[in-house]
């Protein structure tokens, strides 16, 4: 019954959905503490590079990043699913939302940690 | 007051369209919209609508009344009239029949996946299965249910998937049977229900809620669904 696809990133509804809340969750996180600091911080470019010299901050948006990347997935997937209904239209832009995704990642990996 | 109904007989009609109605209503009294379209049907004996019990039971006259879905025979005029003008249309998204009968055939197809029925695998007992009054009442507020499609054709994700979401009514009798203490299959059912259509297309708009002429919470069995999958997969 119903349909699983191999174009989602979860194996099914269940994985979707959690997926799609947790990244929520640290998407949330990762824009309050964003605010936060705008709010506390005078920032300009030295308060800017010392947060991002940090370990911890580094790994905190990569985390942000992947939870774009899969909420992002599960959205757009759950999106095109919905109004696209011939499948070549709807498998190219699927494929081309992951390999936009795919390059925001591992190009953000690389402004991160300054490869 | 004027009445504006959905016509469409594909018999003879190349595209459906609006026929104007002017209705004397009685003083002093307010009708119910079936009484409207009784009266219409006398004026036009052509109009074709369902309807059967006239008292909110049977679920046949579910329609689109100034836009919103309800039985119009427990909807007051007074309830949905604006500046005079009724507008009657066929509920939203199922194929239409002829003027406001539509085809049920999906519907009751998605009612059909999520097995209505009792399943015990247990030999029977000489007397009835028996219940506690406390798992008794777990099934209020689902089993009241009366299949009118009201919730369903109210719901986009039905409209957009009406052959892959199960849609609310037929969440809210999954759920009445995943609740019931003498059901055993609730893997089986719970199994069949965790792909990304059947219950994740529910983004939680409760429209549902909103046009439900019994007055259940079908979001909220979607919800309780959802965390039985949870706990499956977790």
């Amino acid at each position: 019954m119903g349909m699983n696809s191999v174009t989602n990133i979860g194996r099914n509804g269940i994985q979707d959905w959690i997926i799609q809340r947790v990244t929520a969750y640290v998407l949330a996180l990762y824009t309050l503490f964003l605010l936060g600091f705008f709010v506390t911080t005078d920032v300009d470019y030295q308060a800017w590079s010392a947060l991002f010299a940090q370990g911890w901050f580094k790994i905190f948006s990569l985390l942000a990043l992947l939870s774009i990347a899969g909420h992002a997935w599960v959205g757009l997937w759950t999106v095109s699913t919905d109004y696209i209904k011939s499948a070549m239209p709807r498998f190219l832009l699927q494929a081309a939302c992951v390999l936009v995704m795919f390059v925001y990642v591992v190009w953000g990996i690389q402004i991160l940690w300054g490869l | 007051m004027l009445v504006s109904l959905y016509r469409y007989n594909p018999e003879t009609d190349n595209a459906p369209y609006m026929q104007d109605v002017e209705i004397e209503l009685p003083e002093g009294k307010d009708l119910m919209v079936l009484d409207v379209l009784a009266l219409a049907k006398e004026k036009d004996p052509t109009v074709a609508f369902r309807r059967s019990c006239r008292e909110g039971v049977c679920g046949s006259d579910g329609m689109n009344m100034n836009g919103k879905n309800g039985l119009a025979c427990i909807t007051p005029v007074s309830d949905v009239v604006k500046n005079n003008k009724l507008v009657l249309r066929p509920l939203p998204g199922l194929p239409v029949i002829r003027d406001l009968v539509v085809d049920m055939g999906l519907f009751y197809k998605q009612y059909e996946k999520v097995m209505p029925y009792l399943v015990n695998d247990n030999p029977a007992p000489a007397i009835e299965r028996l219940q506690s009054p406390e798992d008794r009442e777990k099934l209020d507020g689902l089993y009241e249910c009366i299949l009118c499609a009201c919730c369903s054709t109210a719901c986009p994700s039905f409209w957009w998937n009406p052959d892959k979401f199960i849609g609310p009514s037929g969440l809210l009798q999954a759920y009445r049977f995943l609740a019931d203490s003498r059901d055993t299959a609730q893997a089986e059912r719970l199994a069949n229900l965790d792909d990304p259509f059947s219950v994740f297309r529910c983004r939680g708009i409760m429209n549902c809620v909103s046009v439900c002429p019994k007055g259940l919470n079908p979001t909220k069995a979607i919800g309780h669904i959802r965390n039985l999958l949870l706990q499956r997969a977790t």
